[in-house]
């Protein structure tokens, strides 16, 4: 029997209404084919074409605030570019034009499909989608399913996992699409019965009659696949109607992973795939000078050695073997190009890039601070891993992909294959933090499996991925604030990072929203720290500018980007102009705050944390504040630094406003991550680089943090749901670490200015 | 190649394998047992985290020589049947995965915990090394307060 199925033409402007043809009993092209001949269920079309309006209104919205002057009588800072349209919309913009092939099925088992064109790695997606499906069909959330959806290079823009973006990105298109099924199997249910659509309700999978009768959703899938114009309204639900959005809820995949069922890229066993590790060299960027591979050729289980641009694979038939026969390879390196430097070169070369202040010292009082970030390595659980089975005129991939598009066109590229003839297949990842948005394990594997003529299994070891795998860019901050008469004049910010790779499509997606990057004159990081970096106070006229600085090394975005470094920067010198100019650190804050949500965010962790209680000799209270991608978080911790060298936070609250919430329970455990990572690169994590090679190499010196650095005491507060999802991925990073930063400096009675501060 | 003889959860098995061989490769890519995972592979993330003979340890650091003989349980072995562990429906309750790549071996490292120390403190808790790169601490040690309470009622 078909499915019935149903998509949101978000893109369709001209509203045309008509029915599929017949859908194809089976297979999942047909039934895209089928979908792609009738993008324009007459409920889909509208529903979709709202989708666009979100985004556009809710920027609107955010441009009327920045210039609302709700604010206390003072200097008004300049509105930021994220105040008006930020990264998160431009990616949804980018996104409009695909995103009716979104796709929803109903089967006759009574399952619930959602092909998510995301990745799930953590940020509990999976579940939040589940969720939205089960609120509109009126299903069991345990009727639903969302498998990650293949590569799918129709989608363009579409299926890129990043920027907080998922929720807010599939929203509406989920929604929509949820509540165009539930009317046709409701018409379809009105038809087999002969009474009044209207008359019928809908609850737990199934439509229900007044007199008692009840039909579920697998036995009306296939009439209601015929159901041409449905005789219901499909609008998705006003918020007072919701049951289950916004109640906290445990994951869909929780069980499976607490009996180890969860399967991970390393984990499939795809047949013929043989463990595969890659001997790599000594410097980062460094070349194969030597190689003599005859001891290892002949160690047991080793089934072969090839030669790849990044180093030396070796294929055995257990990883042990594999790794044995890797560590009796006889090989020289040529050094790599950064082999001249070290941690406090690179931090010299960054001082050294900065762009000027515009406002000379002389004429005002005014706060300098500079500050220094080091190389943080995105070191997710599960290391970089994929399975590659490539043939003369295929291949096939596994793994956990942000952007598997890319991933696809750049593999068949490399393997002399067209693009179609590459099948990149999406599996869940064990972390990712932005590590997953480059394949750079997927591109290894091809070129090892094409080599080799046999499929593999390549992981990466944990040393592979801390001295060979990308890291959040060493920053350096140089910030000048000029105040008088109890107002803060300007406020100047120049941040100079090593280069950051943005190579995975965000490029593309940029220039697919409208952005002519080379006319503005912006490189890609530019335009993004314009997209995502802005000050949230009225302090005076601020500038921000970025100064990168190429190095031959990986790197890439870490949660939050330049948000994690450029924000606590600005948060830390808030506390001590605030302190320099007499006021407490909290009040000085909400008296700028441009936002008014966000000022009740923060007095809401203000009344929730007790700030300002007294704290013994030592320990300190810290705030921080961070607003980005339609969310607000402001955190609250206290920390004890009685002993300099292990200060431990041992309680923290925290409030946040994401607008909709959609799980309660999902995104506390972000902002509880968040925390743990605002912890982590504040207090002790970082990675140093030695001539060229980074020095940390495990769990064992790269010091994240352990269950004995994180606080007994994590309070959430959440402000009342409304309107529209916010981005919450990535949004509590900067606030976290800015409040861990100004505990430590408040109970140490120092002026930290480089992170980690035990490094 | 030698054979080495241990019991996995529950049954016998017999399996071929250099003497050296750290147990995790053993279990993973011949025995096809993949809930504990790779991490570091020295012992420091203990994602791979199990039991020998009811004691926590790390099959990374192993060799499947010193295992025959004893009794290894993973987190496959844990549940009795479709009845889950309690620590594992404390789990389900607190809802602490997030990425769920650690969670196997942080489930069997706060087992172990639990039979050694069945009402922990803070400080108890706070011995935990394994490694969650997601930051679900609190909720692990919510959850772990919560298995301990309700094996304290449990007759």
């Amino acid at each position: 029997m078909p499915p019935i199925s149903t998509s949101i033409a978000s893109s369709d402007p001209t509203g045309r209404t008509g029915e599929a043809p017949a859908a194809e009993p089976t297979g999942r092209r047909r039934f895209l084919t089928y979908l792609l001949a009738a993008p324009t269920l007459t409920v889909a079309t509208r529903v979709g074409l709202d989708a666009a309006a979100p985004a556009a209104a809710r920027a609107a919205e955010r441009a009327a605030q920045a210039r609302a002057a709700d604010a206390p009588p003072q200097l008004l800072g300049l509105p930021g570019v994220p105040d008006i349209l930020d990264l998160g919309d431009a990616m949804i913009l980018a996104g409009l034009p695909t995103s009716h092939l979104l796709v929803l099925e109903v089967t006759p088992a009574g399952r619930a499909l959602l092909y998510l064109p995301r990745l799930e790695v953590g940020q509990g997606l999976t579940t939040a989608m589940a969720m939205l499906v089960a609120e509109e069909l009126d299903a069991k959330l345990t009727d639903v399913d969302v498998p990650l959806s293949d590569g799918r290079p129709e989608l363009l823009f579409n299926q890129l996992t990043g920027g907080s973006n998922s929720v807010r990105s599939l929203y509406d298109p989920v929604r929509g699409a949820a509540a165009a099924a539930r009317a046709r199997l409701v018409t379809a249910a009105a038809r087999r019965w002969n009474v009044p659509a209207s008359s019928l309700r809908t609850a737990d999978s199934a439509v229900l009659a007044p007199d008692g009768r009840r039909a579920g959703y697998g036995e009306l899938a296939a009439e209601a696949a015929a159901v041409v114009l449905p005789a219901v309204p499909v609008t998705p639900k006003p918020a007072d109607q919701l049951r289950l959005v916004g109640r906290p809820t445990g994951r869909i995949d929780a069980r499976d992973i607490v009996t180890g069922r969860t399967k991970y890229a390393g984990d499939l066993q795809i047949p013929g795939a043989v463990p595969t590790v890659v001997a790599r060299p000594t410097t980062v960027n460094g070349t194969l000078k030597s190689l003599d591979a005859s001891a290892a050729r002949t160690m047991p289980g080793v089934l072969g050695v090839v030669r790849i641009p990044s180093g030396v694979a070796v294929l055995a038939e257990t990883f042990d073997q594999a790794l044995k026969a890797r560590d009796a390879l006889r090989t020289t390196w040529n050094p790599g190009p950064a082999a001249d430097l070290s941690t406090e070169d690179v931090r010299a070369r960054l001082r050294a890039a900065h762009l000027p202040f515009l406002v000379p010292p002389l004429l005002t009082q005014h706060l300098d601070g500079e500050f220094d970030f080091a190389f943080v390595n995105h070191a997710p659980m599960e290391v970089l891993t994929a399975v590659a089975d490539v043939r003369p005129n295929r291949a096939e991939l596994w793994f956990a992909a942000q952007s598997p598009i890319l991933a696809q066109q750049t593999i068949a590229a490399e393997l002399g294959l067209p693009q179609n003839a590459v099948t990149v297949h999406v599996v869940r990842g064990g972390g990712s933090f932005g590590r997953r948005l480059f394949f750079d394990a997927a591109l290894e594997a091809a070129q090892i499996s094409k080599a080799a003529g046999r499929p593999v299994k390549l992981m990466w070891t944990r040393n592979d991925d801390m001295r060979h795998g990308r890291m959040r860019p060493a920053s350096h901050h140089r910030i000048r604030a000029t105040y008088g008469l109890g107002q803060v004049l300007t406020w100047e910010h120049r941040a100079a990072t090593v280069k950051t790779d943005l190579g995975h499509g965000l490029g593309e997606t940029l220039t697919a929203a409208g952005f002519n990057l080379s006319l503005a004159g912006l490189s890609l990081a530019q335009a993004f720290f314009l997209l995502t970096e802005k000050n949230p106070y009225n302090v005076g006229i601020p500038t921000q500018l970025l100064a990168e600085l190429p190095l031959d090394l990986h790197t890439g975005s870490w949660r939050s980007v330049y948000s994690g470094t450029v924000r606590v920067a600005d948060e830390i010198m808030m506390d001590e102009l605030a302190r320099r100019m007499g006021q407490d650190e909290l009040a000085f804050r909400r008296a700028r705050l441009r936002s008014a949500a966000g000022r009740a965010v923060l007095d809401t962790v203000a009344a929730k944390g007790n700030w300002g209680r007294p704290m013994p000799p030592g320990q300190a209270q810290g705030i921080g504040y961070h607003d980005e991608n339609g969310g607000i978080a402001a955190y609250l911790v206290e920390l004890d630094a009685t002993d300099r060298a292990n200060p431990r936070v041992t309680k923290a609250v925290v409030a946040a406003d994401v607008g909709r919430v959609i799980n309660p329970t999902g995104l506390e455990a972000q902002l509880t991550g968040a925390l743990v990572d605002g912890i982590s690169v504040i207090l002790q994590a970082g990675n140093h680089l030695d001539n060229g090679a980074f020095r940390e190499g495990s769990y064992g010196d790269f010091h994240y943090a352990r269950q004995r650095h994180t606080p007994p005491v994590v309070e959430i507060h959440l402000m009342p749901p409304s309107g529209a999802p916010g981005g919450a991925g990535e949004l509590g990073v900067p606030a976290a670490s800015a409040a861990v930063a100004n505990a430590y400096a408040r109970a140490t009675g120092t002026s930290p200015r480089s992170f980690p501060v035990n490094f | 190649m030698p054979t080495h003889t241990f019991v996995l959860n529950g049954q016998p098995v017999t399996v071929e394998a250099p003497d050296d061989m750290p147990l995790l490769w053993v279990l993973r890519d011949k025995l096809g047992v993949t809930g504990p995972k790779y991490g570091c592979g020295v012992g420091v993330c203990r994602a791979c985290t199990s039991h020998l003979d009811g004691q926590e340890f790390q099959p990374c650091t192993r060799s499947v020589k010193d295992c025959a003989g004893h009794a290894v349980t993973t987190i496959e072995g844990l549940a009795d049947g479709d009845t889950l562990h309690p620590v594992q429906e404390a789990w389900l309750t607190c809802d602490v995965a997030q990425c769920g790549f650690c969670q196997p071996g942080q489930i069997m490292a706060a087992v172990a915990l639990l039979r050694r120390t069945p009402n922990p403190t803070d400080a108890d808790i706070d011995q935990i090394q394994n490694v969650c790169r997601c930051g679900t601490y609190p909720r692990i040690r919510e959850a772990i307060k919560q298995a301990a309470a309700r094996q304290a009622t449990t007759p």
